[in-house]
């Protein structure tokens, strides 16, 4: 449904974005995840046909975002970052101009407004002038306006940031439910937002993707190693070593706990292994309580710092100590 | 053709629904009503609209900017633009859609300066054909200033830079006559065809050039085209 190929976008000599290959499937959500300045935004408008890239193309829905632009437009519905809306227009007056502008009938616009109205709970106001709409309530007309012509392809960029953290959860739900129609790219630095909505992840750093994976396994795949957490009854002068020798493990950390009779234990072990059987068998044999044995993965937080911000001395080849 | 329309009415709403354009609508008559009492008062004065029409084509050079800044101006400023031109809509839609809605408001002040034309009417005899070539006149000088507006517009996002920029190059075309004095033969001749003021005096004296309709009109085409261009080449900045 999206396909990117070959993106690269210079303003003057600075490079925005250089060379973004990647297509998104029909009906899945993808997340554009990468800090400030990262290009997350200048792709979005080059996928929206807003500005031109430097070389390569997009593809949107078949059409050419550059030699076919026109016919790839129809196809979009677009939520810029700063969610600009004309202040002086009713909610409902706004609407219906966005939807005859991609030209929709008007039984089509009619019929529309009030669905998306209600969709994004906006029928108390939807005769108010935008202008004196409050920043989550300006959110909702952006997405409404997106979603009017009912496109194929949904770029939101950033439509959580602003708004107050209920405000924040129900759009969240509204872009989750909208994944069932259309095909989206949500743009985020937010993480823990992206692996909620998201089928796959891109992650963009300094105008490259970094890393391309799905929220749960980016953990594993991409840091080449995984951690283990155990909470374990007994001596902790006892278990450490006991658990040091179990074959795998690559480091184990204390976690302090306060007013738990137990102690708690971060093991990172190497990948692809699961050494949850064997720490438990050891707890076991050793006569100690078992009270928690979790995988954890790798936070998306962890990941970002790792793939992005700290490349160069991070990332730790399987086998090596970290 | 169904955006144009719809950016037409668009604006043509926003125009009537918002308190600037009335207050810069109503200065503009103030001034003009303000210089057709001294026309019409001096001693021996002629039953006409010349006073008037003189007066409003000089006032339009300032009007003119002030009616068309925000169009473009503020779509870059809002970001609005980014929605609009990420739309099935092409750059003349959104620049002809909203130049004939900054015309249709013009119009609509001119329009009420048909009350001094009764007054003259009703205290005098005047000479219908000059009273209406005038107002030929004032509306095509209108759309080509509006036309100039509408590239100052595209240019910029700062609606003051968008209106000077645009009074510059108005106030250019109507004064350049002044200078043809300094050169002569050809020169001053070409000079003489860019100024607005001599066609202007033509069309409230009663006359009809066609040569100068031909004018007013490329000036109007000319700077659309530019408006259009100048909107086009923002996407590849």
């Amino acid at each position: 449904m999206i396909e990117a190929i070959d993106i690269t976008k210079y303003y003057g000599d600075f490079p925005a974005v250089t060379g973004l290959n990647f297509s998104v499937e029909q009906g899945e959500i993808l997340g554009f995840l990468g800090p400030n300045g990262a290009g997350k935004s200048t792709t979005m408008k080059i996928l929206t046909g807003f500005i031109p890239p430097s070389s390569g193309t997009a593809k949107i829905a078949g059409y050419d975002i550059v030699e076919q632009s026109l016919l790839a437009r129809r196809h979009i519905g677009y939520l810029p970052e700063t969610v600009p809306l004309y202040e002086d227009m009713g909610v409902n007056d706004y609407l219906s101009f966005m939807g005859q502008i991609r030209g929709m009938s008007s039984s089509q616009l009619k019929k529309r407004v009030s669905k998306v109205i209600e969709l994004c709970r906006l029928e108390e106001y939807s005769n108010t002038i935008i202008g004196k709409l409050s920043k989550g309530y300006r959110q909702r007309v952006g997405i409404s306006q997106a979603i009017l012509h009912e496109p194929d392809v949904l770029v939101l960029d950033e439509p959580t940031i602003g708004i107050d953290p209920i405000q924040v959860v129900e759009t969240r739900q509204l872009i989750k439910s909208l994944g069932e129609e259309h095909t989206l790219i949500v743009s985020s630095h937010i993480l823990p937002e992206v692996s909620m909505i998201c089928d796959r992840v891109i992650i963009i750093h300094e105008g490259q993707i970094v890393a391309v994976d799905d929220p749960s396994n980016l953990g594993t795949s991409l840091s080449g190693i995984e951690r283990v957490e155990i909470e374990v009854k007994g001596p902790n002068r006892e278990i450490l070593p006991v658990l040091e020798e179990v074959d795998g493990i690559q480091s184990i950390e204390r976690i302090p706990v306060t007013g738990g009779a137990y102690h708690r234990y971060h093991i990172t072990v190497d990948t692809g292994r699961d050494l949850r059987h064997d720490l438990a068998k050891a707890v076991v044999a050793n006569g100690w309580e078992l009270f928690k044995l979790q995988s954890l993965g790798m936070s998306l937080e962890e990941i970002f710092l790792r793939l992005t911000l700290e490349e160069e001395e991070l990332p730790s080849p399987p086998g090596e100590t970290s | 053709m169904t955006n144009l329309i719809a950016i037409t009415r668009k604006e043509t709403k926003a125009y009537f629904s918002t308190p600037s354009a009335y207050i810069v609508g109503a200065m503009f008559l103030v001034l003009t009503g303000v210089f057709f009492v001294f026309d019409v008062s001096k001693p021996f004065a002629e039953a006409g609209v010349r006073g008037l029409s003189d007066w409003s084509s000089f006032f339009i050079v300032f009007l003119a900017p002030l009616i068309t800044m925000k169009l473009l101006a503020e779509e870059q400023k809002l970001g609005t633009l980014e929605l609009l031109l990420t739309s099935p809509v092409r750059e003349w839609e959104v620049v002809l859609g909203k130049y004939i809605a900054s015309l249709l408001m013009l119009l609509a002040i001119q329009s009420v300066t048909f009350y001094y034309v009764f007054i003259v009417y009703f205290f005098g005899n005047p000479d219908t054909g000059p009273v209406i070539s005038a107002y030929l006149g004032l509306i095509l000088h209108g759309a080509a200033a509006l036309a100039i507006g509408m590239l100052g517009s595209s240019l910029s996002g700062n609606q003051i830079i968008s209106a000077v920029v645009a009074t510059a190059i108005l106030l250019i075309f109507s004064f350049v006559n002044r200078v043809s004095s300094l050169v002569d033969g050809a020169a001053a001749e070409f000079i003489n065809a860019l100024s607005m003021n001599a066609k202007l005096l033509d069309f409230s004296r009663g006359v009809i050039d066609l040569f100068n309709v031909v004018y007013f009109l490329s000036i109007v085409a000319i700077f659309l085209f530019l408006s259009i261009r100048s909107l086009e080449t923002r996407r590849w900045r």
